[in-house]
């Protein structure tokens, strides 16, 4: 046991919970003594057990692992399973409130159902056909692309931050935001996929909205990188490729890597993009994905 | 009398992980109109913990490998308690459940010829799981629930299962939930119920569950009627973390000891060489030596002790923490650091590695992790037909962890995976087939309906000062202390005065606040759960006088093969009371008989 974590157990945190609902809320402040080896969600609990029995908060691993319990700390888009205690001020108030990209349901609780709704909306994944007793071959380093993707937990931290979704609430209609730009890289660069998403990814899914900001990439806990090796390569395809089948099914085939995230980003400088968000909103697709029906209800 | 929002369908499926999703894509198939409920969002299911990988025998590193190989290391390691015919069924059909999943898009780790590559566990003979790094469960959920959201299936997401419904033949016909969000009320009306709904690990202090872990259908099929057997084998994984508390009881995959992970104790002794029991004799390295060769040529060498099945090594390290050989935190030491080097580890285990960064603040490729036992898994579960997953009353389906009998005393790491795999899709035949041929419409019985909404909202009318919190915590350290990894007799009798006691505490619990998104008054209605599947674990604890796999019992240390290796322990509702009875073990046809005396 360290020094510090033994002063530290002396300590009484204050905890800053956002409490409310979609009608509108306030901070509450929680005085709770501090303990060794803690991370926000052990506190949150404990504020729960003892001081609030409802106080509402999503989570189920408590280890990184299911994207449940995102929120953010001290204005800090974050997992809170995930954030050590013993890395905020604790000389301080510790704010928790509600991610602020997602209507709020109660206290730390957001209404996530975009993102289902968006979901619903990717078209499946497409193998060849295989003979009877046939089983698909592939190497390593062609699956190694798609896997980085695949590890994505669905916290929808990257969603939170995107700005086009945060500043610009119509864009959900035609904008399906970096989670689903790491889904639909992940079905492009998988070697047995079939199908051809890209004219559906620049005119349904909106991918000419996002200019590289790259705040999604940096929210992510699990170090995916979306903006570099999602988004810049899929822009690159869906501009380049112009929808021409046979490159995009040889490329398929032979696995011939992408241009360099910079020779890429440099195409994508704000006067291109605005040119290209024209062009494009003239096809824009304009329903509005179901929020509640339409299959995944809550 | 209340209007409440009512859903038909000709299947329901209660849980949205592994094993309902793979029910649910299979009833959908078959034409059965399917909806899912689950407790959270879609996708956060305590599958996503699974880590080392999906066993199958397709004999892509061993091609000596086949199903009968594999259903003897799962009969083997269950102790001979297992259902066989779910042993059998499993043996043969993971490989095409695995193979199945790439159709899907799942992504798995290669060999050096392109094939699916498969890693060593304990408890297998050979090369067996199929992985991706050490998140395969992730994968195996993400593909299965892209499975269900392409064919389209019905999912209400964050509402929770309270009662079963039955029909006036006792058939059991839909259930009554209540949406977590608003807290109201939702009916479902449906030909078959699949049970999908895990494990039961809340019921203890230190465990690798998440909060759902609350034996939600264990308990459900309880008050319906159905069966439960062997609810006393409950698994209890030998490498959890210890430190920080707060991270206590949280998995470090096997996977860590399959990659040449070894376990030490406080005097830097490699103590697993102590413990290998007569059963694993021959199999098992008893050398430094032999062991460390191992790895590299695993034609030629005898398996390390370290990769003895869970149950073996979760006694070892209780054996040395109890002689006062353990850590500063109380377990032990599991190094890969001086091992392996950083890279590897990183490449292989990125997870764990990322688990003690975040956490624990160490290191895993410079310093060894503190790890002990953590209660992970039951075995016991709902007493099932091993073709159909039919549960002992009509219209009740049960698949993956909540299901009992196809792991026996003990599972083998990687046979969860491929078990909700398996069962997942026979419970969605089983299900689809029980509706589909079952003629008319279901007709809910209102009355039933009214009496489970008015019980659910008691909670609320209840006065004085109970709070679930306090009292999931009393039922915590009780199962904790009394119905732990070491039982005896004296310990588990005061077990059940105490949970007596805790039941009538759990009745009387008062919910502040209102219905929207109240977790205390969901606890209130898991702890229900909790309290009746923890009568069932200690009543076969206290009747199984013998120690068998996941059940230790310091009174009765060894196994009893004459009595206790031929009889399930099966509880079920008389009355309010739980009731325990013995009956015999489905009895293994000779030619399956034959590959254990082969192997003498
Ligand atoms: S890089 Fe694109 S998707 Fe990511 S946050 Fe910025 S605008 Fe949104
Ligand atoms: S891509 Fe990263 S930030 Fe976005 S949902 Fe997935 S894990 Fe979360
Ligand atoms: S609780 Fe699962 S990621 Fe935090």
């Amino acid at each position: 046991m360290s020094p510090e974590s033994a002063t530290a157990v002396e300590k009484n945190l204050q905890m800053r919970l956002w409490r409310g609902d979609a009608e509108g809320g306030e901070f509450t402040e929680y005085n709770i003594p501090a303990q060794e080896g803690e991370v926000v969600l052990d506190v949150v609990h404990r504020i729960q057990a003892e001081e609030a029995p409802d106080l509402a908060v999503r989570w189920n691993c408590k280890a990184g692992k299911c994207g449940s319990c995102s929120a953010e700390i001290n204005g800090r888009p974050a997992l809170m399973c995930m954030t050590r205690m013993s890395t905020l001020n604790i000389e301080e108030p510790i704010t928790v409130s509600p991610m602020r990209g997602f209507p709020i349901i109660r206290d730390l609780v957001t209404d996530v159902s975009f993102n289902y709704a968006v979901a619903r909306r990717v078209p499946a994944f497409q193998p060849p056909k295989l003979a009877e007793g046939e089983v698909f071959r592939m190497q390593q380093v062609d699956v190694d692309r798609s896997q980085e993707f695949r590890k994505c937990i669905e916290c929808f931290l990257c969603q939170n931050v995107c700005h086009v979704i945060r500043d610009h609430e119509d864009n959900k209609e035609s904008f399906a935001g970096p989670r689903f730009f790491a889904r639909l890289a992940e079905l492009e660069m998988h070697p047995l996929d079939t199908l051809d998403r890209r004219r559906l990814t620049s005119e349904q899914f909106g991918l000419g909205l996002c200019n590289i900001t790259k705040c999604c990439t940096e929210v992510c806990p699990e170090g995916i990188h979306i903006t570099d090796n999602a988004i810049i390569p899929l822009k690159e395809r869906v501009v380049d490729a112009r929808y021409d089948p046979v490159a995009w099914l040889g490329r398929k085939i032979t696995g011939k890597p992408d241009p360099t995230p910079a020779a890429v980003a440099a195409r994508f400088a704000p006067e291109t993009l605005a040119q290209q968000q024209e062009a494009r909103s003239a096809g824009r697709i304009g329903t509005h994905p179901e929020t509640s029906g339409a299959g995944t209800s809550r | 009398m209340a209007e409440y929002e009512t859903h038909i369908v000709d299947v329901l499926i209660i849980g949205a992980g592994g094993a309902g999703l793979r029910a649910a894509a299979e009833a959908s198939a078959m034409g059965a109109s399917t909806a899912v409920v689950c407790k959270s969002l879609l996708g956060k299911a305590h599958t996503v913990m699974a880590e080392g990988g999906v066993a199958a025998a397709l004999g892509n590193v061993w091609p000596e490998d086949n199903w009968k190989v594999h259903f003897r290391d799962t009969m083997r390691g269950g102790k001979m308690l297992n259902n066989w015919r779910m042993a059998q069924l499993h043996a043969q059909e993971s490989p095409d459940r695995v193979l199945e999943l790439e159709q899907w898009g799942a992504l798995f780790d290669r060999t050096p010829d392109g094939r699916i590559l498969q890693r060593d566990f304990g408890g297998h003979r050979y090369a067996r799981l199929a992985h991706v790094g050490d998140r395969t469960g992730l994968e195996l959920l993400r593909t299965v629930q892209h499975r269900a959201v392409d064919v389209g299936i019905e999912v209400f997401m964050e509402c929770k299962i309270v009662r079963l419904l039955r029909d006036s033949e006792g058939h059991v016909n839909g259930a009554v939930g209540i949406w977590r969000e608003t807290g109201k009320f939702i009916v479902f009306g449906a030909k078959s119920v699949v049970l999908a709904t895990g494990g039961v690990g809340k019921m203890y202090k230190f465990t690798s569950n998440s909060w759902e872990g609350t034996g939600d259908g264990h308990a459900l099929a309880l008050w319906a009627g159905a069966d439960l057997i062997d609810m006393e084998c409950i698994q209890f994984h030998p490498t959890g973390m210890i430190w920080p508390p707060s991270a206590r009881g949280l998995l470090v995959t096997e996977g860590v000891r399959g990659d040449g992970g070894i376990l030490k104790n406080r005097d830097n002794e490699r103590f697993m060489f102590n413990y290998i029991s007569d059963y694993f004799k021959a199999e098992t390295s008893d050398t430094i030596e032999e062991a460390d060769q191992w790895y590299e040529n695993k034609r030629d060498f005898r398996r390390p002790p370290e990769l003895l099945p869970r149950d073996e090594v979760a006694r070892a390290i209780n054996s040395e923490v109890k002689a006062g050989r353990g850590s500063p935190h109380g377990g032990v030491f599991l190094d890969i650091a001086s091992r392996r080097t950083a890279e590897d580890i990183k490449r292989r285990l990125p997870s764990m590695y990322h688990q003690f960064k975040e956490l624990a603040d160490v290191d895993i490729t410079k310093d060894a992790m503190e790890i002990g036992p953590t209660c992970h898994y039951i075995m016991g579960g709902v007493r099932v037909d091993a073709d159909t997953a039919a549960a002992t009353v009509p219209g009740l389906f049960a698949a993956g962890e909540v299901a009992g009998g196809m792991h026996g005393a003990n599972r083998l790491g990687g046979n969860s995976l491929s078990d909700l795999l398996v069962f997942g899709r026979r419970a969605g035949i089983g299900a689809a087939e029980h509706a589909l041929s079952k003629e008319g419409t279901v007709t809910i019985d209102q009355e039933q309906v009214e009496s489970i909404a008015k019980h659910a909202l008691s909670f609320f009318d209840n006065e004085g000062k109970e709070n679930a919190y306090a009292a999931h915590q009393a039922l915590q350290n009780t199962m904790q202390e009394l119905v732990g990894i070491i039982r005896t007799e004296s310990e588990l009798v005061r077990a059940r005065g105490e949970l007596h006691d805790l039941n009538e505490r759990a009745k009387v619990v008062s919910v502040e606040g209102h219905r929207q998104f109240n977790p205390g008054w969901h606890l209130a209605l898991d702890l229900e759960a909790m309290m009746a599947i923890s009568q069932c674990t200690t009543l076969g604890a206290l009747e199984r006088q013998e120690s068998r796999g996941g059940h230790t019992r310091e009174d009765f240390p060894t196994p009893n093969n004459e009595v206790f290796g031929k009889v399930n322990m099966v509880t079920s509702m008389q009355g309010s009371e739980v009731q325990i009875r013995r009956e015999p073990l489905p009895v293994m046809p000779p030619e399956l008989q034959e590959l254990f005396e082969e192997a003498h």
